[in-house]
């Protein structure tokens, strides 16, 4: 035990030595493996950002992990009455102990700005709907339950539809005119976070204050009901679900409940990205160790002499072997540690963050530690790699004939 | 009891497009503790391999070597390698020392493949073995920067410091000045005199040769004796009364290097 732990010891003494000894050398033989770690480390990395992107931007229109979305209507597309089907949910909620659940319709209305009408987008939800779709509030505050009592309906509005009525104070109130067969002074309480591209105004409602304005009723198609449960309950609260609202609305009524969260689909949306680039770095990583491992050749060749001296003096061929292995793996590792160091540094940049997350996500990952075991990793076997060959050669060499080379 | 024996070794080498050639023709020669032996003979005379063999960095064709009563051939490879390192010094013409490390490094080498206190104080241990050999103000130097004579003291220090009990010395003066050779021996002398250890030095220098109490010579592969002056325990008693040689900084056995059961205990 202790002429192991002596010889482990040993061993990364030597190999320290060396590496200070020929410290340029050593360097310049890294960099390709330092910039190789940090590209994989990178493109990981950068991949767990984009992915999270991705998924919360799927989440703000599907839902949150596991969402369900309940749909109901006849044959001939008829929904039911929207009171009887409200009071069947609330029941059914309530049965179920769940809390997060709402309403969602699409419609229209026509919103009076200082350059004319225009037909504006409208989501008529429940309060909960914010938590569930990650929807981020940057001015204002989202609905409270309060709100559907106002007389004057509040609106959610989108970043576009604010700079349209030149960005005002929310502490203001300001309001805009909703126009139609049921006029009305919405004011506007809260601006939401949207992506850049969205150039058309869009607004939310709450459902009940939108079917006061709506003469026509909310819908364009049918009102959906959704609810945010646990995702390992979700097969078993859907059959009790169905069972329930089919009871409840009778056999002439369809019942659909799904799973509209993108964790209902099983394939990843970046396979692809991360396995181009992920094969790139792969291929500098390589490149990098094959000009290791031609320095590495020629250094051993060099310092043939070195072990012939060395195993004079009682270097078993074990230890020279393990000694000019160390050598490589603790070189390529610290060339990988300064590479996964650079890696979240530029991942972790604000620049590289908003670059990928165009300000969209919520809950930024922290740096994937699968990223930063991945780029060590990759540099310890291509330290080992590199180290075999010339190792071997190291073990080969006869000691007469090395200490008179 | 002797402690490094060869019996009939006799060492051939193939040669490429000619018959084998044997280089050593049935040596025998048997090497106590405290030993002073002298090889001299011409060049190709065999007188490396001879040393290679004894330092059991090279295996006889036929014949056996026995160290300290265990035959060599039963020594597994690192076996052998540890024996070596812990029973055996190497002096080399061309010092060998390792570019690029200070003295204290060089000798600090040996102590790596050590175990126990040896390899945890090697530090301490080298500084105090260059101190006995006079470079205590050298101990950070590079080989570079130091004469051809600190560097083979630096040599002896680095061969001595696992305190081995046989030291090979091949042509340790070769590429030394008459002085600083004769310097050199005096404190080889000294120092292996100090910790009881065999010398063997190969030489071509008649000089350095008449150091030692026994002369053998090597010719065309055949070891003769040309003279044994006296036994080694009587050399080591007779050389323990004389005045240490001039600028040698001998060290009583006892304070310096420490035979490794001692030290690994």
């Amino acid at each position: 035990m202790s002429r192991f732990f002596t010889g482990v010891v040993g061993a990364l003494a030597e190999a320290w030595q060396e590496l200070r000894i020929h410290r340029t050398r050593v360097l310049l033989s890294l960099i390709g493996v330092a910039v190789a770690v940090c590209a994989l480390t990178t493109v990981v990395g950068v991949a767990g950002i984009a992915e999270q992107a991705m998924t919360e931007s799927n989440e703000r229109w599907g839902g949150r992990p596991a969402t369900l979305k309940v749909t109901a209507s006849k044959a001939d597309g008829t929904a039911p009455d929207p009171e009887a089907m409200t009071a069947l949910w609330t029941e059914t909620l309530e049965r179920y102990g769940i809390d997060y659940a709402g309403r969602i319709a699409y419609g229209a209305a026509f919103v009076q700005f200082a350059d004319g009408a225009v037909n504006v987008s409208v989501q008529a939800v429940d309060p909960a709907y914010a938590q569930m779709h990650r929807l981020q509030v940057d001015h204002g505050a989202w609905f409270a339950a309060d709100d559907a009592l106002r007389l004057a309906p509040a609106i959610v509005v989108n970043e576009a539809f604010w700079q349209r009525i030149g960005s005002p104070d929310l502490g203001s109130h300001p309001t805009v005119q909703l126009l139609g067969n049921a006029p009305a002074t919405a004011v506007i309480v809260g601006v939401h976070r949207s992506q850049s591209w969205e150039m058309e105004p869009t607004m939310y409602m709450l459902t009940e204050a939108y079917s006061a304005v709506s003469s026509d009723g909310p819908a364009i198609g049918l009102t959906e009901y959704e609810m945010w449960i646990p995702a390992d309950l979700t097969e078993q609260i859907q059959a009790g679900l169905t069972r329930d609202l089919q009871a409840g609305l009778g056999e002439s009524y369809v019942v659909n409940i799904y799973r509209s969260d993108p964790g209902a689909y099983d394939d990843d949306p970046l396979l692809s990205l991360k396995l181009t680039v992920g094969g790139i770095a792969g291929l500098v990583l390589l490149l990098g160790a094959l000009g290791l491992v031609n320095i590495a050749m020629v250094t051993v060749k060099q310092r043939i002499r070195e072990i012939g001296i060395r195993r004079s003096f009682g270097a078993t061929a074990g230890r020279v072997f393990f000694a000019v292995m160390l050598e490589s793996v603790v070189a390529t590792v610290a060339a990988g540690v300064v590479g996964v160091m650079v890696a979240i540094f530029i991942v972790k940049s604000p620049m590289v963050e908003d670059l990928i997350g165009q300000g969209m996500i919520t809950d930024f990952p922290p740096f994937p530690i699968e990223a930063a075991l991945l780029g060590l990793g990759a540099a310890t076997v291509v330290g080992a790699l590199a180290g075999l060959m010339p190792a071997l050669v190291a073990v080969r060499v006869r000691v007469i004939d090395a200490i008179r080379y | 009891m002797s402690l490094l024996n060869l019996h009939s070794v006799t060492k051939t080498v193939p040669l490429p497009d000619a018959p084998p050639l044997t280089i050593l023709h049935g040596v025998d020669l048997e090497i106590s503790s405290g030993d002073r032996l002298s090889i001299v003979g011409r060049s190709g005379s065999g007188k490396s391999t001879l040393l290679n063999l004894m330092g059991l960095l090279d295996s006889p064709t036929t014949g056996s070597i026995t160290f300290d009563g265990r035959p060599a051939e039963k020594f597994s490879s690192a076996e052998r390698d540890r024996v070596r390192g812990r029973e055996i010094g190497f002096i080399f013409q061309q010092f060998n020392l390792l570019p690029g490390r200070t003295a204290r490094e060089n000798v600090m080498t040996p102590l790596l493949y050590a175990t126990g206190k040896q390899f945890w104080n090697r530090s301490k241990l080298a500084a105090e073995m260059l101190e006995r050999v006079g470079l205590g103000h050298r101990i950070d130097a590079m080989p570079t920067m130091l004469s051809g004579g600190e560097q083979q003291r630096v040599a002896i220090a680095r061969s001595l410091v696992r305190g081995p009990r046989v030291i090979l010395a091949d042509e340790p003066t070769g590429a030394l000045d008459v002085e600083t050779g004769a310097s050199v021996m005096a404190l080889l002398d000294e120092v292996a005199l100090s910790t009881g250890a065999a010398l063997v030095t190969i030489t071509h220098d008649p000089a350095i040769a008449d150091l030692a109490s026994r002369h053998l010579l090597l010719d065309h592969g055949r070891l003769s004796t040309v003279r044994d002056d006296g036994r080694p325990s009587e050399l080591v008693a007779v050389s323990r009364r004389l005045p240490h040689a001039a600028g040698v900084h001998a060290v009583p056995a006892a304070s310096g290097a420490v035979p490794d059961e001692e030290l690994s205990a």
